[in-house]
């Protein structure tokens, strides 16, 4: 019986700490100073922004030079709905500029009112940040060229490379979990367990993921499971997870095996001394309170014990693996 | 060289399928694959698939989707974060090594639950250019503007790439934009991201396909008509945007010669082009005569542009015409990559 499928905001973000090297740390270095370097090639002409590798002939390239601030717009392209992570809040052009001194040009962004400001051959002009890190977005963007050029305000010998650089990345999802955990996590919200069973094996997998991974097949049939099962095995954690102080050392985590079900999946063993934790032991779901059940795996707060005779488990070899499907 | 050809395919795409998860929506299309040539996954000698897990948000996403293979006992297998043409290539090679006379690649991708244009943002370089997130779109449009500036093409040949791809996508199922548009109803489009029209823009979609491989004697056992790859070569351009020529693409005139696409005269073509601008670059690029070829015949990325599936979709769809016997011999091409920075190229003929 198909129900609703959920959805639930989903933000993946993640603040990666780039090294720089000699050549991106000096140009990076470089924009902290509010001075833009290339580099120079065998045959000298200047690529910025500056990379390592001579990108034609691979030979490695070291010879810093500094490029204008002002430079020539050879294409651009209008961005009329700005993203929140974007140089600027209102609409904007991007375009590829290349740098008074430069041969080759760079990416970023041109600040203007609207598309009609806009055309190739422009000149244009870095606008500075006025708080510099040493990143590509201490250049805030461009814009239309209205002064003369700066004159330098730093030599190559004075800027200090940057080492390492931070590149956050915020992604933002709609996850939807698809039919079967849709169905489980609905299920939840009535402190229910509902497994699948394999068409072809008969065996009973949860949570359901809509597939048999032993068939290879769709799953269809649900199977109601209860909130009992035993201990199949665990382990003990003694250190702390950042940003789980909800998890306090020492705690269990075990494969729990619901009766009925061909596999574990995890929980927490509570209401018992880790140390005294067994495989085998039988446990039964603490179900958070009533009102604040929700469409959730987190609506089970962990397994305590029965107090039930111990699980007999004859084969440890079997342990953690479902039954051969095939003869 | 092994003979090696395309003896199944299946696919499926949507605007979007919110309602299943990657691996429900695969796993028929696996099963469908493999079952229409009378294969289980037992009969398979390897299997690679092709997927990115900045799509799903999720790492190591596609290992759920293994599952759907059935992989007890446990399969020889692959995966590529790249669109699944590279894993067909990768199959190919596999097979040329030979000891198994089937393979089995799938890809799959969707991107309607983040924003593909800041997924995509994410694949520029990380230091110069990704922090100022700047989308495919908006980059295309770099490349667009250059080639109308230069009178490399017109507004109006868009237009007509446009208007050929909603015309072709009316007789495809699986194509999420197939309603007619002329030529002058295209070119009275606002500008999506200026240069670019919305026509011009590829119609995301979500969605997968799946796709049986076979050697030899094999091949010719599971189907009466195999879709032979005669030629195949994957070449890729520099990844800074402003050391190359987006005007050109020096990558995919390379993999057309190596894949041996001009050795005779080509019946159709499928091009894995997602704007209106690659398609005409494509078409320089491949050495492709109009008069002689038809061009996406199944409407192309432009029709429906399912992330990580859309090149090895190409491949599957010109081999089904050679099945068909609508076309001898055919060409696929797969991009993956900002301004077409890598590209694939498949030759496949009929006997």
């Amino acid at each position: 019986m198909p129900s609703k499928v959920l959805q639930a905001p989903l933000v993946l973000e993640y603040p990666f700490t780039r090294s720089c090297g000699p050549v991106i740390g000096a140009f990076l270095g470089g924009l902290r100073e509010r001075v833009i370097y290339g580099i120079r090639r065998a045959d000298g002409t200047v690529l910025c922004p500056p990379l390592e590798y001579d990108p034609l002939t691979a030979e490695p390239l070291s010879e810093m030079v500094e490029v204008g601030q002002q430079g020539e717009v050879l294409t651009w392209s209008w961005n009329g709905q700005p993203r929140p992570q974007q140089p600027f809040e209102r609409p904007f052009a991007w375009a590829l500029i290349r740098l008074d001194g430069a041969d080759t040009p760079m990416l970023h962004a041109v600040a203007v009112e609207s598309a009609d400001e806009m055309s190739t051959a422009m000149r244009v002009q870095a606008v500075w940040r006025d708080e510099r890190v040493g990143a590509i977005s201490d250049i805030a963007g461009f814009e239309p060229v209205s002064s003369s050029p700066p004159e330098t305000l730093a030599a190559l010998a004075d800027v200090e490379a940057v080492q390492s650089v931070v590149t956050p990345v915020r992604l933002e999802y709609t996850y939807t979990p698809g039919r079967a955990l849709s169905q489980y996590l609905t299920a939840m919200a009535d402190k229910r367990i509902i497994g699948e069973r394999c068409p072809q094996t008969g065996q009973v997998f949860v949570p359901p993921r809509g597939v048999s991974p032993l068939a290879g097949a769709a799953t269809s049939e649900t199977v109601e499971l209860p909130d009992t099962g035993y201990v199949e095995s665990f382990n003990i954690t003694r250190v702390p997870i950042e940003r789980r102080p909800d998890l306090k050392p020492p705690y269990c985590s075990a494969w729990i095996v619901l009766d009925g079900a061909s596999v574990g999946f995890l929980g927490l063993v509570i209401h018992i001394a880790p140390e005294d934790v067994r495989i085998g032991m039988r446990v039964r779901a603490v179900w958070k309170p009533d009102e604040e059940l929700e469409t959730s795996a987190s609506n089970i707060l962990g397994w305590a014990p029965t107090g039930e005779p111990d699980e007999k488990i004859d084969d440890y070899a079997l342990i953690g693996r479902a039954e051969e499907s095939q003869p | 060289m092994i003979d090696v050809a395309v003896v199944s395919f299946t696919q499926r795409q949507q605007a979007s399928i919110p309602a299943e998860s990657e691996v429900e929506f695969m796993v028929p299309l696996m099963q469908q694959a493999k079952e229409s040539v009378g294969l289980t996954q037992r009969d398979i000698g390897f299997t690679c698939s092709g997927s990115s897990d900045f799509l799903a948000g999720q790492a190591f996403s596609f290992v759920m989707t293994i599952d759907g293979t059935g992989p007890v006992p446990p399969i020889s297998e692959s995966h590529v974060e790249q669109d699944g043409a590279w894993a067909l290539y990768e199959a190919w090679v596999k097979l040329q090594c030979g000891g198994i006379d089937t393979a089995f690649v799938y890809s799959y991708g969707k991107s309607s639950p983040g924003s593909i244009r800041d997924v995509l943002a994410t694949q520029m370089d990380p230091y110069y250019v990704c922090p100022l997130w700047p989308d495919t779109y908006a980059v295309e449009a770099l490349a667009a503007r250059l080639m109308l500036e230069n009178g490399d093409v017109s507004e109006r040949r868009l237009a007509e790439i446009a208007c050929r791809s909603r015309a072709n996508a009316a007789s495809n199922p699986h194509a999420v934009r197939a309603e007619a548009k002329s030529v002058s109803d295209i070119l009275a489009e606002d500008y999506a991201v200026d240069p670019l029209r919305p026509s011009d823009l590829p119609a995301e979609a979500d969605g997968g396909c799946a796709v049986v491989l076979a050697a030899g004697e094999r091949a010719r056992e599971l189907c009466e008509r195999p879709a032979w790859i005669r030629g195949i070569d994957h070449r890729s351009d520099a990844h800074t945007l402003g050391v190359r020529d987006l005007t050109s693409s020096m990558s995919a005139r390379l993999a057309a010669q190596h894949a041996g696409t001009a050795h005779d005269k080509v019946d159709l073509a499928e091009l894995h082009a997602p704007f209106t601008t690659s398609e005409h670059l494509l078409i320089d690029a491949l050495g492709i005569d109009e008069d002689a070829t038809a061009v996406n015949p199944s409407g192309g990325a432009l029709a429906a542009h399912t992330m990580m599936a859309s090149g090895l979709i190409r491949i599957g769809e010109a081999a089904a015409r050679i099945w068909s016997g609508e076309g001898d011999r055919a060409l696929a091409h797969a991009t993956s990559g900002p301004c077409l920075q890598q590209n694939l190229v498949c030759v496949l003929e009929g006997d």
